[in-house]
């Protein structure tokens, strides 16, 4: 996949796993795992760069007997999504249109 | 590698970071670990999963401008004695010269190279220019009757056209590695900033 479109598209997961709770770094990855794979590292990447634009927040608690960071999504978070779903319909439509063109050929 | 280990190496490679910064990715792997383990996996395990210390390091490499580590880096140094800095300063009239003029060749030496780059697509460009331009005088010759001067431009056309085939792919092949050699040297630069300074 383009480096790019996957970059947008990880951003967009992470906010995903947050939206109906808050939830953690390992968590985090299970939940996308099925989807698409991403590195530990990659995960620190994108929640910092989420926290630096005010679409998540981080707060930490207690778990166990140690420290957690549990991650909340922001309005911005959830218009972030809300954007995404609007881009991919114009994106499913093209995708349906070049599609039919291609097979009508064979 | 315990999770003990693996976390004590990953903070010695990230000696370069700012201290909170350092102690916010290190905290971050060791939760994660916490929670594999949590989950299940054996220690060994949990680690391994959390990939090799080299991909971390390399990636967080890609998180960094060289500026942002080059500046860490003095902020660092900052933590001088007096008599220190007092030997710094006297003895900034010898290094300082030095340090300038050793910056001013690396980066002449950089820009020889992209110079020597922009007259070969100018030789390119030349190629292609007078092999176009030529070719309809060519013609004209051969058509008005002078058979041989006609001909002999046609063909130094068609030699000059297949010249500039040559000459394009050069330039782009050796374009695209000096390329390549500057975001190599780049990265050599920031995991040198990054590494622990032994000297200290």
């Amino acid at each position: 996949m383009d480096i790019q479109l996957k970059k947008g598209i990880l951003d967009v997961c992470v906010l995903a796993s947050i939206k109906d709770q808050d939830s953690y770094g390992y968590k985090i990855i299970k939940d996308i795992k099925p989807y698409i794979e991403m590195s530990e590292s990659t995960l620190y990447t994108i929640l910092k760069r989420l926290e630096l634009s005010n679409m998540l927040t981080v707060r930490t608690s207690e778990h166990d007997g140690r420290l957690r960071k549990y991650y909340s999504i922001t309005k911005l978070g959830l218009k972030r999504i809300e954007d995404f779903i609007n881009e991919w319909k114009e994106v499913m439509n093209i995708y349906n249109f070049v599609n039919k063109e291609n097979n009508k050929n064979d | 590698m315990t999770k003990l280990e693996f976390l004590i190496r990953l903070k010695d490679r990230l000696n370069g970071l700012p201290e909170n910064e350092k102690e916010e990715r290190v905290n971050f792997y060791a939760e994660i670990i916490d929670d594999k383990i949590e989950d299940g996996l054996l220690e060994e395990k949990a680690v391994e999963e959390v990939g090799k210390i080299d991909d971390i390091v390399a990636q967080i490499l890609a998180d960094y401008s060289i500026i942002q580590l080059a500046t860490q880096k003095i902020k660092r140094n900052r933590r001088l004695k007096s008599s220190e800095i007092v030997l710094l300063s006297v003895g900034s009239i010898v290094w300082l010269p030095l340090l300038i003029s050793a910056i001013a060749v690396a980066f002449s030496l950089y820009a020889s190279v992209w110079a020597i780059l922009v007259s070969l697509w100018a030789v390119f460009g030349s190629f292609v220019a007078t092999s176009i331009a030529s070719l309809p005088f060519g013609i004209v010759y051969f058509v008005l009757g002078n058979l041989p001067v006609g001909l002999f431009i046609i063909s130094a056309s068609s030699v000059l056209a297949g010249l500039s085939i040559f000459t394009f792919f050069a330039c782009k092949y050796l374009t695209a590695l000096a390329l390549l050699v500057t975001k190599k040297v780049l990265t050599k630069i920031k995991s040198s900033l990054l590494k622990k300074e032994c000297a200290q």
